[in-house]
């Protein structure tokens, strides 16, 4: 059996078109407003209708939509073909790209390949370790670190491979990264933020963080160094069902640390879902209150329509044109 | 003559630092703490998986070598210190279990891919 290359009717989710592309709205702050990106969570199987689920929810609040690489160091369909899934269903894909399982020539190809089809947003990351995920006995490649990563990917753009050949035209990628603003060393963060940037990211997708004052920190050290508004932030927000999921993620996803009382706020209020949802919202006010903060990343664990209910409660305006106002357009 | 010198390279270096013969050392700017001692061979700092208590995300057992890097780096010289900053350039994977000595001898540690352009 076949997939059909082409979303099928039944399929087509996003009513109206972005809002405007991803480097223009993060360059205006004035004319547009925070931004928000979201994580598309990974799919294994069952035709672009499986991609398009995720996106119908996610695009009308989500500015761009991260098409991950292999999250957690378990298999997936690719980023790239995640990322052609996520525009050919009307939404503007962030292409991931992490070290841990590609070498520099599969990393250089998987960026021209999506870029090939119009994917120009690309994300650098190291990528966790394969032991995070559910074949550890594979080879960890890291054949370039991240910071090599964006400077890669910032040869490609300006029209050469890391060989040197040309690429002619140069296509037109922006390019962005991460950054851990609660992981040690806290001083250093920062430092390599700036790393990040001088060697060609111009937004950074925060980790999860549990402590506002180690993300307020970071986001001071940002401007009095001029990391922004050179590099665009863009911390990220978890919307969880509850308690569990602050347990599991402290337990075992390294680099977020949840304070003990931060989940036991969660754990033992009346209704916890409820709970959960507060704290996201008492979150992402605070990161946008923050100097350099763009805008917000958000990782939906909820899959409901919690993020129209954030994206309501913080007063942003829709990421995606009324259907009419297209139709008018096109 | 060059196995030679990796030999003795390789026993001076490897109780000292652990070297594993990268061939293209950058101890002076990493603190005097080699990035291939790093599970993920990370040559640019710590990646984001580095746990509450310091620890290595893939080996919980060791510190993180970048976070020993870091604050081994804040008590060199000023000059090195401002190294540490610096985007160091991908391995270059045919050196390794060369002499990282004769490398800088030769010049031959710093040569780059001619399309690993300057600083965006
Ligand atoms: S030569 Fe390479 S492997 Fe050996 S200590 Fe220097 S950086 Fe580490």
């Amino acid at each position: 059996m076949s997939y059909p290359s082409r979303p099928p009717a039944d399929a087509a989710p996003v009513t109206g078109s972005p809002r405007g592309d991803l480097a223009d709205l993060l360059a205006d702050p004035a004319a547009h407003g925070p931004v928000i990106t979201a994580e598309c969570p990974a799919v294994d199987s069952g035709g672009i209708s499986a991609v398009a689920a995720h996106v119908a929810r996610l695009a009308p609040h989500a500015d761009a939509i991260n098409a991950t690489d292999n999250p957690a160091a378990r298999a997936h369909v690719s980023n790239v073909a995640m990322a052609i899934a996520i525009k050919q269903l009307g939404a503007q894909p962030i292409l991931q790209v992490a070290c841990r399982d590609k070498n520099r020539l599969a990393l250089e190809a998987d960026i021209v390949g999506a870029a090939l089809h119009g994917i120009t947003a690309v994300c650098c990351m190291t990528g966790d370790d394969v032991t995070a995920g559910d074949e550890p006995e594979a080879r960890r490649v890291f054949d370039l670190d991240s910071p090599q990563l964006i400077r890669a990917a910032s040869s490609l753009a300006k029209g050469c491979y890391l060989s040197g050949r040309a690429l002619d035209p140069a296509p037109p990628l922006f390019i962005g990264a991460v950054e851990n603003p609660a992981a040690p060393p806290f001083a250093y963060r920062v430092r390599r933020g700036l790393k990040k940037a001088a060697a060609g990211a111009r937004f950074l997708q925060l980790q999860i963080c549990y402590h506002p004052d180690r993300l307020a920190e970071f986001a001071e050290l940002a401007r009095d160094s001029g990391l922004t508004p050179r590099v665009a932030l863009l911390p990220t927000i978890a919307l969880l069902k509850g308690s569990r999921a602050l347990r599991y993620m402290t337990a075992n996803v390294p680099g977020i640390h949840i304070p003990e009382p931060v989940i036991e706020r969660v754990e033992n209020a009346a209704d916890p879902g409820e709970a959960a949802y507060r704290l996201a919202l008492e979150q992402a006010e605070h990161a946008l209150s923050l100097p350099g903060v763009r805008g917000l990343h958000i990782a939906d664990f909820r899959h409901d329509d919690t993020i129209a209910r954030l994206r309501s409660d913080l007063g942003l305006p829709a990421a995606h044109s009324a259907p009419d106002t297209d139709a008018l357009t096109v | 003559m060059a196995r030679l010198l990796a030999t003795i390279e390789h026993v001076v270096k490897k109780p000292i630092w652990d070297c594993r013969m990268c061939g293209q050392c950058v101890l002076h700017s990493t603190g005097l703490t080699c990035p291939m001692t790093c599970p993920k061979q990370l040559r640019n700092g710590p990646c984001g998986g580095v746990r509450e208590d310091g620890a290595c995300e893939v080996d919980p057992s060791m510190t993180c070598v970048w976070l020993k890097a870091h604050n081994r780096s804040e008590r060199m010289p000023r000059t090195l210190r401002k190294e540490f900053d610096d985007l160091r350039p991908p391995v270059d994977n045919r050196l390794q279990d060369t002499s990282s000595w004769a490398n800088l001898l030769s010049g031959r540690d710093r040569v780059v891919p001619d399309g690993w352009q300057p600083d965006a």
